[in-house]
């Protein structure tokens, strides 16, 4: 899984558990530890306990058991405003009473630095998010993108070593969503800084991250870097959750190695790479990425029939849902290149996949 | 509002009846006020219309009894008008005592009911605050329980602790009863205050003491404001707790009217009236004006 060791561990979790009414727990026996300097997001369906880990962190909730370290120092019983840990909200909590000139020297401020060391580091903050003619303005008087700008630039401007981000691009439109993805990651990478992101966007964790920690239930389904997490899914949950995805609900009758042998539901057969079901008899299922699928060729290992139900053009892709081994919503993508498969709704044709693309999982 | 073009004929007697409804109520709730002004500058001692008032006779108006209102408790009134008796004036006129004793009673009854009634709102806007609606409805009680128990059981506590026919007592007194427009007023300010605002503050650095005066008092300055303004006219117009609990010496405005109208009933308590209304226009229009520019400043509404 890729965990650092104690000793260079920046930011660590140790079995870490939050519950806010003392029956459920939010958080269950959490444990993270990140390296300095790294790209962490926290991905997650909404109630996952993403959003509670950042406030533990931030010093908004206390851990009702377990340790939280920062730079080899508890911090669970240190207040947030001593914390010195920058944060980035999802609705920017920008003052509104200030201009964003005095919104960026508050946290200088509060640290009594001299007004003209406030000024210099004001001004590059505000050059850092190419905002240098806005310092007069109030919050009010800008656009979402910009106010998300200034937001940044607020919990950079003390030189915070760890920077938290509670899904911060969630307000702008999809366009400068994008754009903003890139210039938080430059300024990652420019800075230094360790930087925790919560989202619940799969596509800006994966485009963003060192690693992903994909979070459902209080508890960390898988932790890895964005290309494992794709293509290498734990389980059903991560693989569900993580980009598209073919469902075939089976049963395992033999192994050999990694791979094993599966009965599907209509008695045929197919070989998969054994990741979570293992031992025979036991249900599993097959989970396929639907790029991974060929169609109209009958030498893979696996190859089966599949009836043509629905095409739709979406430009650079064709998706198409087939039915295959009992399963309707069987999605198929065919490259819109020279080499494409004409294919007509109702036709039946062949698709096949290599047994290593097949992953049996935990069944659902 | 126009009445649009498609109307019927039902339609339209209503609307005009509405109109004719509005001004009614307009009429009753204003005319008591306005019917003042002009009685104050009655020549008689009367509280009528007299014939050449009517007529727009120059003789039947009159500033004495606004004259009356300085001259009324004064050593000496009928000494010529230089520095002595002005002197005089302030410090005896019986108007001018009672301005000076509202004034002194409103000031620090405001002060102590705008700090006790921010900090309680602030208290009870906060989600862990256990049975909030109960310590909610006992704050807002004196508003609502009628004057004359709270004057009454105030009489008697306050001369059990030997604050009765005192300023604190008054003081006291009136800050209770201004307390309960501070707490609504700064209550609902705080409905659409942004808690992630307090948040972001402690995350910059700010101890809770500095997040207060630099980030939660500013935004909440215009509620607090508008509250410190209802219970300083509270405690100006308030007469029966005065009765109760004060003393010759704290006669201020509203009780001195109302020895006015028991003595000698004459037309300079409504001089005095017609100051006051001139003064509470004033003091809105200061305080409403200063507001808004407050709030324009400070980016809370765009423009």
């Amino acid at each position: 899984m890729g965990n650092v060791s104690s000793a260079d561990a920046f930011v660590e979790f140790e079995r870490v558990q939050k519950s806010y009414d003392g029956e459920t727990l939010v958080v269950k026996d959490l444990n993270l530890s990140m390296p300095k300097g790294e790209f962490l997001t926290m991905l997650g369906p909404s109630g996952s306990g993403k959003t509670t880990c950042l406030m533990m962190l931030a010093g908004f909730e206390t851990a009702t058991h377990g340790e939280i370290r920062l730079d080899g120092r508890e911090i669970n019983n240190i207040p947030p405003h001593k914390r010195g840990i920058g944060m980035v909200f999802q609705n920017y909590a920008l003052f509104p009473h200030m201009t964003v000139a005095e919104n960026l020297a508050f946290p200088l401020e509060v640290r009594k630095i001299s007004k003209t060391d406030r000024e210099a580091k004001v001004k590059r903050a505000l050059n850092m998010v190419q905002m240098d003619d806005f310092g007069a303005r109030r919050p009010a008087q800008l656009s979402g993108g910009q106010q998300q700008r200034v937001a940044l630039a607020r919990a950079l401007v003390f030189d915070p070593t760890l920077v938290l981000m509670d899904e911060p691009l969630g307000a702008l439109d999809k366009q400068l969503r994008e754009h903003m993805q890139y210039e938080i990651k430059h300024l990652h990478e420019n800075l230094g800084i360790t930087v925790v992101y919560v989202t619940h966007d799969q596509s800006e964790a994966l485009t963003m991250s060192d690693r992903v920690a994909v979070f459902n239930d209080g508890v960390i389904q898988q932790l890895a870097p964005p290309d494992d997490l794709y293509e290498r899914p734990h389980n059903s949950f991560v693989a569900q959750f993580i980009g598209e995805n073919n469902k075939l609900p089976g049963t395992v009758k033999g192994r050999s190695g990694d791979i094993i042998h599966v009965e599907f539901n209509d008695g045929e057969h197919c070989q998969a790479l054994a990741v979570q079901a293992v031992s025979e008899g036991e249900p599993t299922l097959i989970s396929i990425r639907p790029e991974r699928v060929s169609v109209g060729r009958d030498d893979l290992t696996n190859s089966t029939d599949a009836r043509v139900l629905e095409l739709i053009y979406l430009g650079d892709h064709i998706r198409c849902r087939m039915d295959v081994h009992g399963n309707d919503q069987f999605i198929v993508k065919l490259p819109n290149g020279a080499a494409k498969v004409p294919l007509s709704v109702g036709e039946l044709t062949k698709v096949g996949w290599a047994a290593e693309d097949a992953r049996a999982l935990d069944p659902l | 509002m126009a009445l649009p073009k498609h109307a019927s004929p039902l339609e339209k007697i209503w609307h005009y009846t509405y109109l004719v409804i509005c001004t009614l109520v307009f009429i009753f709730l204003i005319a008591p006020i306005l019917v003042v002004i002009p009685l104050s500058f009655n020549a008689e001692p009367y509280f009528t219309f007299t014939e050449k008032m009517l007529t727009l006779d120059p003789e039947g108006y009159s500033t004495r009894w606004y004259d009356l209102l300085l001259t009324f408790g004064m050593q000496n009134p009928g000494a010529p008008r230089d520095g002595m008796w002005w002197s005089d004036a302030w410090a005896n006129a019986a108007w001018i005592k009672a301005a000076k004793n509202s004034a002194i009673i409103g000031f620090f009854a405001t002060i102590l009911a705008t700090v006790l009634g921010t900090l309680a709102a602030l208290g009870l806007s906060r989600p862990e605050m256990p049975y909030r609606r109960t310590i909610m409805a006992i704050l807002i009680s004196p508003m609502i329980v009628p004057i004359i128990i709270v004057a009454t059981g105030m009489f008697f506590f306050y001369s059990d602790v030997g604050l009765a026919n005192s300023y604190t007592g008054v003081i006291l007194a009136h800050a209770t009863l201004g307390i309960p427009f501070v707490i609504i007023t700064v209550t609902a300010t705080l409905v659409g205050f942004d808690h992630s605002l307090t948040r972001a503050a402690a995350n910059l650095g700010a101890s809770p003491t500095t997040t207060f005066f630099r980030i939660i008092m500013p935004l909440i300055l215009p509620g607090v404001i508008s509250g410190a303004l209802f219970a300083f006219v509270t405690s100006f117009d308030e007469v029966v707790v005065v009765l109760f609990v004060a003393d010759f010496d704290q006669q201020t405005i509203p009780r001195q009217m109302w020895n006015g109208i028991r003595e000698q009933i004459s037309p300079a308590i409504l001089s005095v009236a017609t100051i006051l209304v001139i003064f509470s226009i004033g003091l809105l229009t200061t305080v409403e004006v200063l507001r808004r520019r407050s709030e324009r400043l400070r980016g809370l509404t765009p423009g």
